[in-house]
């Protein structure tokens, strides 16, 4: 029955492309594309709690794979390119730091992003001389906003099956006492690290799938440190630990943001740190949790002591 | 026949001996009591065999098995499972949710339905018998105690490691406490269990090893040791002795 409408949504979300202006397919793009990065981040950094700041680093991979293979090959092969460059730089940067705990493993992974990116830039100043590069694929929106569904609807699919199976069980166990996890039997680094790919990989087909919108491409916009910030308080906002919650959370947000940077250009950054504070202090399990919670008083004050 | 067996294990911590040359066997079906007073490594020695500390030198074997190098999810497959000094839920999972982690990742493990009913009777077995769906965080001490006993035995172990698990209970809990390692005898799981509750120890252990300061001093019937000079002055000093 839930899958049934799951699908009846789904099927009524492709046809939007054919109903709406230029202006609001490229919103409904903005958010598919934010959600499918939060749901896909909240799939490992819910349940272990390692907030990961790398989302835009595998993000910025897949639009620059696109860039620099979509002439030498098909474009579905240019995605599983992407997906292969994305889950092999996941499992060297899951090996390397899923044993830092905490505060370690968010500025690890922040660093790696800056990484990626110094990386990135050195490789085309110093060997291919182009810092920019131009993306001219026979894509139009709705051709990116039908792929970005897509990987929505894959996505939720895929954090929806880690849920109820036995891995997303010990992805919890490992979030809430990796010492307990080992003696209970739990393959801690094979368990992280598996999750650690898969969400990986979906963050940066994300990226190989938005490529084609910007049509040039340089390394400061696609590893855009804010996008890694933007991801972890959508998250947070609708509630990490939600099927749901992710998607939730990136669509107000995404509209804000929107808003904030077409109107408040210089002010952008300032009201999107405030509100990350407000979002970790007010809202820690994020607006589902506090709505249920809120529920849950209401509905007991209602029973006479 | 033998099922643990530690020979010469020893921990060092920088310049401290935590353990020093560690020897013992412990027999199938057995329940030993590890004694000693604060700080003469009853507990590292505990770590050593789950595998949560790596030995500084000696070797563990587990039925005829190294286990020396191994992780403690590895030696928990081989059957070992273990409580901890302070009580470790898993906050943030109900309390049979607790005991289904033990049950998911055993070797042979257990998923679904079938989980449901062993989560059942495990929780029953230690007296917390419908209580599945309640959050771990909400349990009082003892039933914290009983929820991570049934974790354990979730994990269907050989050997069970209890590391002070009736410390802190009062007067009538310790009676259930002390019965209900006693009815885990009664299934045939071989048990160490570090303690200082002496009711505790002459009451299940048909045998005790004791150490201070890291080393073994006292090994064989709970009667004689409990009795043994040197024992009585590791605890209480030389004027008692």
């Amino acid at each position: 029955m839930q899958l049934l409408l799951a699908l009846v949504v789904l099927a009524a979300l492709a046809f939007v492309p054919g109903l709406v202006g230029p202006y609001p397919l490229g919103l409904m793009i903005g958010i598919l594309g934010y959600g499918v990065l939060a749901t896909a981040w909240a799939m490992f950094s819910g349940p272990t709690r390692y907030i990961s700041l790398a989302t835009v680093a595998f993000f910025g991979l897949g639009a620059y794979t696109v860039a620099v293979l979509s002439e030498t090959m098909p474009y579905p092969m240019v995605l599983l390119a992407a997906a292969g460059i994305g889950l092999v730089v996941a499992l060297l940067v899951g090996l390397a730091t899923l044993r830092l705990a905490g505060i370690y493993f968010v500025i690890f992974t922040f660093g790696l992003t800056e990484l990626v990116r110094q990386l990135v830039t050195y490789y085309e100043v110093n060997v291919t001389r182009t810092l920019g590069r131009y993306v001219f694929l026979p894509l139009g929106p709705e051709h990116i906003y039908w792929q970005l569904l897509a990987l929505l609807a894959a996505t939720l699919a895929i954090a929806w099956w880690v849920r109820q199976s036995r891995i997303g069980l010990a992805l919890r166990v490992i979030g809430d006492d990796p010492v307990v996890a080992s003696h209970l039997g739990v393959r801690i680094t094979a368990t992280k690290l598996t999750l650690f790919s898969i969400s990986c990989v979906i963050m940066t087909l994300a990226g190989a799938i938005q490529a084609p919108r910007w049509t040039y491409i340089e390394p400061s916009i696609v590893f855009n440190p804010t996008t890694s910030f933007l991801v972890v308080i959508m998250a947070l906002l609708g509630g990490p630990n939600r099927l749901f919650g992710p998607l939730l959370g990136a669509i107000p947000l995404f509209l804000l943001f929107e808003w904030l940077s077409a109107n408040f250009p210089n002010h952008y950054s300032i009201i999107l740190g405030l509100l990350f504070i407000a979002i970790v202090f007010v809202l820690p399990n994020g607006v589902l949790a506090a709505g249920e919670s809120l529920w849950a008083r209401l509905t007991r004050k209602r029973v006479p002591a | 026949m033998t099922l643990l067996s530690l020979k010469h294990v020893t921990k060092r911590f920088g310049g401290l001996t935590a353990v020093n040359c560690l020897s013992f066997d412990l027999v199938e079906g057995e329940t030993v009591g590890l004694l000693g007073p604060n700080g003469s490594g009853k507990t590292t020695a505990l770590n050593m065999i789950s595998g949560y500390l790596p030995l500084s030198d000696g070797a563990i074997a587990l039925d005829g098995h190294a286990i020396t190098r191994l992780g403690p999810a590895r030696i928990a497959h081989r059957g070992v499972a273990r409580t901890f000094q302070l009580v470790r839920a898993l906050p943030s999972l109900s309390v049979g949710e607790n005991v289904l982690a033990a049950l998911a990742f055993r070797k042979q493990h257990v998923w679904g339905r079938e989980a449901t009913t062993q989560i059942e009777a495990l929780l029953a077995d230690v007296g917390l018998a419908g209580r599945a769906s309640q959050p771990a965080d909400s349990l009082t001490y003892i039933d914290l105690k009983r929820m991570e006993l049934a974790r354990a035995l979730a994990t269907d172990p050989r050997l069970l490691l209890l590391d002070e698990w009736l410390a802190g209970l009062n007067p009538t809990e310790l009676r259930t406490g002390i019965d209900l390692i006693a009815a885990l005898r009664q299934r045939g799981i071989t048990i160490l269990l570090v303690e200082h509750v002496m009711d505790a120890v002459r009451a299940l252990c048909t045998r005790c090893i004791v150490m201070n300061a890291g080393g073994k001093i006292a090994d064989g019937p709970t009667a004689d040791v409990l009795a043994d000079a040197e024992v009585i002055r590791a605890y209480l000093g030389n004027d008692h002795a």
